[in-house]
């Protein structure tokens, strides 16, 4: 790591290139500079400032000329002025007494002339992040969102998001959330420009009944075009609004966690005023707080038919903007909304069609790669669509091989009965390309194509011919495909053995491929006339063999052929069984046993083991499952597309929301609580000490903490955004449990546990430990759940009931999943609307490794639960289930 | 929202850095160029411009040899990230004059200044050059345009400075020049990206064009410019097919497939005599995106012939004619042709010089190889790729003209 070239400045000492001395140096020339009122003293102190923040950008420890950073900083040129803002931002934290000394002049400038001067003060007064100077933020703050200029208002609104991570109740007791709110629905600068669209007008456009879409009429009808100078003023205006919105969702989401209020504050923000008021002014944003908005507006439920097309109608000409995130922002809205109207929606996958393609030429490759896997996404949902656009697909010679990977797979999705021909014709072409991954990848997909089902006849033919072009690799690939294909179409075996069999097995080193053609030697070894030969000679060279995967195939391949036939095998099979018994991979070694045993038992027994007539495969086994495509198309514009798993496959467990089932809002939500949660989990390192806790203890704590909502359940006294309100109530909540808990005597003994505090770790107020605990903090993986859930049977189904204050406060999945938490009952995923919702918790025994899982639904209108619980320890569920419905129960009468 | 920016080097040097949420790990920077530098090993394959490690998103485009990174912890929208990265590089590109490794390091100050600016606690400000010129306070330092670092094939198409002639655009939109006054000026450029696939008998297989108007304003005082696209140009291809031949006989008119346009373009009497109306927003940015299959000439045919000449020897003959009239010349050719990976030698003589229009070249190889071919020698080698400039010419025929009112 080089540090950063030096710039220009000249030291009056010959500098260390880095490290500690450079620091010092640089220290004492900061001291020089400090009193200096030479008339180039400022030209001086930039030099110096430069030479510290180079250091810093390279990584070199520069904290320890905080203090004389801060001495220097009391200057009047701005440029001067933000270096050591950005120097303060980020070291303040480690030195929270020596900020304290940047406060004055950072509060004096706050109130400066120049709003330039103002702004910048404010974002740095709020960058430093060190919760004992919170008293000094909330007045600027406070003025700050009122100032007249747009710009130190758009500064003021993350503002209130910076105060929010640093100290919740601040924010919150000066009833920063409200100004927000107001400031962001009638902010002076950004109503410049008012357009009012007359709605109802061109709802044909998008009418049912016309088949082709015309754009015309948009065009035209919108357009109120600002002029230049007002322009640059809504710009700013429009970012003034845009911050809020961030903030407030931001503030909100994590508020939801908390309370009620939040969580209904949130609904207002996808509410139809809000959304219309937005929307009817969507061009005064810039393009990126447009992509905001639309992502707003892709959580908004149109109350009808009429809404869906006057958004649509609104939005129409965002499909033509040049920035790819627009446009693909526009589309989740188009599709999200048409999801309940077949034809709509079918006509939206024809209007995007060509934008989403002009996107993928247009742009950088990165973007291109984006929009391709986005365009993967949809063709997987409508092959169809862009049947007649494969040629769009063909790879071109510069694009980076990301993007390559991606057209490829284009290509296999579009095949059909109309472009099989012309596709696989192509990727032949590929095959031979110097590009060894992509060549390998086109052979693959050619392989894909017949496994489709369209034309086998040609492309078994165009398979063959790379065997024929003596390339190790593009052989190892093709013998791979021809060997799934033989399973799906028996009939061809024919013609494929009489190629197979001339490969010699010397030529292919590649596992795969060596396995494949193996699995071939023993499949048809009737057919091949010396497959035994063959197999035996690999046999012999058993010990150079170092994939345990060739010797299991080869295991299994000698059996075979030694049931077809017997006499010319029979040496080769004792040799491969006394190869395999002293084979020291464990696999090969247990197969090598089981199928000695198996003939010392009985021969045809073994034969019908080894050899049992075998059905063609119809249909090879999907790798995703449809609801995880639901998920990742739920997801539509965000990297879940692109990695194609949904996002909690991705995101930590720490990043993550536990509601992310149709809440489209954990974009912001999910994102919101990192901060939080880590500035949290720091406050805690910093408290640790007064905990009295292990190491291990305190890191499990800590990430515990940053899990989501339950933050508040570990809180330690000295967090100051933990509510109150919450710690106490836990305990309580806890005890309510109990009383259903002794009758399961036989499980005391896990009460063990929790004596010696390992389960819970809350100091303050251990609750008395009931028969049945549960873990207060279990991890469960949702991949591993859902095994769980398709693995265990089920050990009881009830219905029960919700108090009624509970049915009605249940105004969104959260709410619930909190009140589990504090029981310490986890939800893994949830959704639904109301009055319906669907709930899957886990939870599990304490100081036991068994899980309990439930899936919950919930009716708001009956205050009913359904509740159908697994458990890995079935004896348990009983108990459980009564402690998950006395905790049901309880919901709502806190 | 976004935790962290960096620039990095080719050699992974930061050089700029800086973090807007501190909730990434330490070692963020680090943990991404070893990612992306030994993405896959084995088969020499280019790391996506999006993956995650640990949980952390990375998030990358490289412009002019540097990497321009940010990350993130949460489910964001790539494309807004990847455009975001692209306009940061431009509006650095703007204020610098040039782009690359020098003159950001030369200006880091500037960068941060601009990063404070362009993102706010991970969210996404203002990247237009002329908002941000009223809280810039810096003066960029230039540096020497002539050391240019070459760019490649996708660089030169999204942030282009090889494509512009002349030294004129590489100054600094915001820089003072030294005789004082500004030159009130503004470049336009069609830039057209040509793929066509011949088949070996020279038949067209496939064709396309990637098309943007460029455009680069160091006009003063926002004066709205009109800028008149050829008549009869029209807008979607009718009929089932995008690739159906049919529709494109009608004479010379300009068929786009599609077409996007930049945020400043004003589309009201587009429809009426094709005129965009905008009003140009300081430095560079593309007025519109489009995207023909009509079928046009190609301004090269290129025919390569590969025979065996021995038992392992091959003679390679690459023919190109330039099918554009005679007044223009196509200066920087670039034909590449991968030959079989047993190839020992290679022996050419070539006809150098720009190419003029109506002209026809050739070039003869002599391949030696290690070892005897297997026969299908059209097989193993090829395909054969051209990259080419023309100035003056496009192949789409689009045209414009601009003017001020």
């Amino acid at each position: 790591m080089a540090p950063t070239a030096p710039t220009a400045a000249k030291s009056a000492s010959p500098s260390q290139p880095s490290g500690k001395s450079e620091v010092a140096d640089l220290k004492q020339q900061l001291r020089q500079l400090a009193g200096s009122r030479a008339p180039d003293a400022d030209d001086q102190r930039r030099d110096v400032f430069k030479r510290v923040i180079s250091c810093m950008t390279a990584g070199i420890d520069v904290s320890a000329a905080f203090g004389e950073m801060v001495l220097c900083s009391a200057t009047s040129d701005v440029v001067l002025k933000k270096m050591c803002y950005l120097y303060v931002g980020v070291h303040a934290r480690n030195h929270p007494d020596l900020a304290l000394l940047t406060i004055n002049f950072l509060q004096r400038d706050c109130h400066d002339q120049d709003p330039t001067i103002r702004g910048l003060a404010l974002r740095s007064l709020c960058s430093l992040r060190v919760p004992n100077l919170v008293e000094y933020l909330v007045s600027p703050l406070a003025t700050g969102l009122k100032d007249p200029s747009a710009y130190v208002r758009m500064i003021a609104a993350v503002g209130a998001a910076k105060l929010y991570h640093i100290s919740a109740t601040a924010c919150l007791d000066a009833d920063l959330p409200a100004a927000l709110k107001a400031l962001m629905l009638s902010d002076p600068d950004a109503q410049i420009i008012v357009l009012t669209i007359p709605f109802n007008y061109h709802r044909k456009v998008y009418d049912i009944c016309s088949a082709d879409l015309k754009l015309e009429l948009v065009f035209g009808l919108l357009v109120c075009w600002p002029t230049a100078g007002s322009l640059f003023k809504s710009v700013i205006g429009g970012q003034v609004v845009a911050n809020c919105m961030h903030a407030l969702q931001e503030i909100w989401t994590l508020e939801a966690a908390k309370s009620e209020e939040a969580a209904r504050e949130i609904e207002t923000l996808y509410s139809k005023p809000v959304v219309f008021y937005l929307l009817n002014r969507i061009k005064e944003f810039s393009e990126w707080a447009q992509c905001l908005v639309l992502e707003l507006v892709s959580n908004f439920l149109p109350s009808d038919n009429n809404e869906i097309f006057d958004i649509m109608n609104l939005l129409e000409d965002r499909l033509q903007h040049a920035n790819g995130a627009v446009v693909l922002a526009t589309i989740k809205v188009f599709l999200h909304l048409t999801m309940s109207m077949t034809d709509v929606h079918q006509q939206v996958y024809e209007r995007i069609k060509a934008p989403l393609l002009t996107l993928v030429g247009a742009g950088s490759p990165e973007q291109s790669y984006s929009v391709l896997c986005h365009l993967h996404l949809l063709v997987m949902r409508a092959p169809m669509l862009f049947s007649s656009d494969y040629k769009s697909f063909y790879c071109q010679f510069s694009d980076p091989s990301y993007v390559k990977k991606l057209k490829l797979e284009m290509l296999t999705a579009i095949a059909n009965e109309s472009n099989t021909y012309e596709i696989v014709t192509e990727l032949c072409e590929y095959a031979g390309n110097v590009d060894v991954p992509i060549a390998r990848e086109s052979i693959r997909a050619v392989g894909k194509i017949a496994l489709q089902q369209y034309d086998v006849n040609a492309i078994v033919d165009r398979l063959l011919q790379f065997l024929e072009m003596d390339k190790e690799y593009v052989t190892a690939e093709t013998l791979v495909l021809v060997k799934d294909l033989l399973r799906k179409y028996p009939q061809w075996s024919h013609d494929c053995i009489a190629v197979v069999g001339n490969i010699s097995s010397k030529n292919i080193q590649e596992p795969k491929g060596k396995a494949a053609l193996i699995w071939m030697l023993g499949e048809y070894s009737q057919d091949m006339h010396d497959a035994p030969y063959i197999l035996e000679s690999l046999v012999e060279n058993w010990e150079e063999e170092h994939s345990p995967e060739v010797r299991l195939h080869l295991l299994t391949a000698v059996m075979k052929c030694f049931f077809k036939r017997p006499p010319e095998t029979q040496m080769a099979l004792g040799a491969t069984l006394t190869a395999g018994l002293s084979d020291t991979h464990q696999d090969v070694h247990d197969r090598a046993l089981f199928y000695y045993r198996l003939l010392q038992y009985d021969p045809a027994v073994a034969e019908r083991v080894v050899n049992p007539p075998k059905q063609a495969v119809s249909v090879f086994a999907d790798t995703q499952s449809s609801e995880i495509k639901d998920r990742i198309f739920d997801e539509f514009n965000s990297l879940s597309v692109v990695y194609q798993k949904p996002s909690y496959m991705f995101t930590d467990k720490e990043h993550r929301g536990p509601f992310e089932y149709s809440e489209d809002l954990t974009n912001l939500a999910v994102g919101a609580e990192t901060t939080e949660n880590t500035i949290s989990a720091q406050r805690y390192q910093e408290s640790d000490n007064d905990l009295l806790l292990s190491t291990s203890d305190k890191e499990d704590n800590a990430t515990a903490t940053s899990n989501g909502s339950s933050a508040s359940t570990y809180n330690a006294p000295s967090d100051l955004s933990g509510p109150s309100l919450l710690s106490s109530q836990i305990p309580s909540e806890t005890s309510l449990i109990n009383p259903g808990a002794p009758t399961y005597s036989s499980q005391s003994n896990f009460s063990l546990d929790d004596l010696l505090g390992l389960g819970v770790p809350q100091a303050s107020a251990p609750p008395p430990a009931p028969a049945l605990t549960l873990n207060s903090k279990p991890v469960l993986d949702p991949g591993t759940f859902q095994k769980k859930w398709g693995q265990l049977a089920l050990s009881l189904s009830q219905e029960c009931s919700l108090s009624p204050q509970g049915a009605a406060s249940l105004m969104n999945p959260q709410s619930l999943i909190r009140h589990m938490q504090n029981n310490y009952i986890q939800c893994i995923a949830s959704g639904g609307q109301p009055p319906n919702y669907k709930f899957f918790f886990y939870a599990q025994k304490d100081g036991a490794t068994a899980f309990f899982l439930v899936e919950c639904i919930v009716n708001t209108a009956s205050a009913k639960a359904q509740i159908k619980v697994k458990a890995d320890d079935g004896t348990a569920a009983e108990a459980f289930s009564t402690l998950f419905q006395s905790a049901l129960s309880k919901f709502g009468l806190s | 929202m976004i935790s962290q920016f960096f620039v990095l080097s080719q050699r992974g040097d930061h050089i700029v850095f800086r973090d807007y949420r501190g909730e990434v790990p330490k070692g963020s920077a680090e943990i991404f160029f070893r990612k992306v530098k030994f993405w896959n090993d084995d088969e020499a394959e280019e790391a996506p411009p999006v993956f995650n490690v640990d949980g952390v998103n990375y998030i990358h485009v490289k412009v002019a040899g540097l990497f321009f990174v940010v990350t993130t912890m949460v489910n964001v929208s790539p494309s807004l990230l990847l455009e975001l990265l692209q306009r940061i590089a431009r509006v650095t590109k703007d204020y610098l004059g040039v782009l690359n490794e020098d003159s950001l390091r030369k200006n880091f100050i500037l960068v941060y200044e601009l990063l404070d600016e362009v993102i706010d606690f991970g969210y996404p400000q203002t990247t237009s050059t002329e908002v941000l010129k009223s809280y810039i306070f810096n003066e960029p330092i230039m540096v020497d345009a002539g050391r240019l670092p070459p760019l490649g094939p996708a660089a030169m198409f999204m942030q282009g400075t090889k494509r512009m002639p002349g030294t004129a655009v590489t100054k600094s939109v915001v820089a003072t020049e030294p005789g004082g006054k500004k030159r009130e000026e503004i470049f336009v450029d069609i830039i057209e990206r040509i793929s066509v696939t011949f088949s070996s008998s020279g038949y067209i297989l496939t064709s396309e064009i990637d098309g943007t108007i460029q455009m680069k304003s160091y006009l003063t005082g926002n004066p709205e410019i009109r800028l008149a696209l050829n008549e009869d140009l029209s807008i979607g291809r009718t009929g089932s097919s995008s690739y159906d031949y049919r529709s494109s006989s009608g004479g010379g008119a300009v068929i786009l497939d599609d077409c996007n346009f930049h945020e400043s373009v004003h589309l009201d009497s587009f429809d009426i005599d094709r005129t965009l109306h905008l009003i140009p927003p300081d430095g560079e940015f593309a007025v519109m995106n489009y995207r023909i299959t009509q079928e046009f000439k190609p301004p090269f045919r290129v025919t390569a012939l590969i025979e065996e000449a021995g038992p392992s020897r091959a003679e390679v003959l690459l023919k190109i004619r330039a099918d554009f009239s005679a007044n223009v010349t196509s200066n920087t050719i670039v034909v590449q042709m991968p030959v079989p990976s047993y190839t020992m030698r290679a022996s050419f003589e070539l006809e150098a010089g720009a190419i003029v229009g109506g002209s026809e070249h050739t070039l003869r190889a002599k391949l030696t190889f290690s070892q005897e071919s297997h026969g299908n020698l059209t097989k193993e080698a090829g395909p054969v790729n051209m990259n080419f400039t023309i100035p003056m010419y496009n192949t789409s025929k689009l045209q414009f003209s601009v003017m001020q009112d």
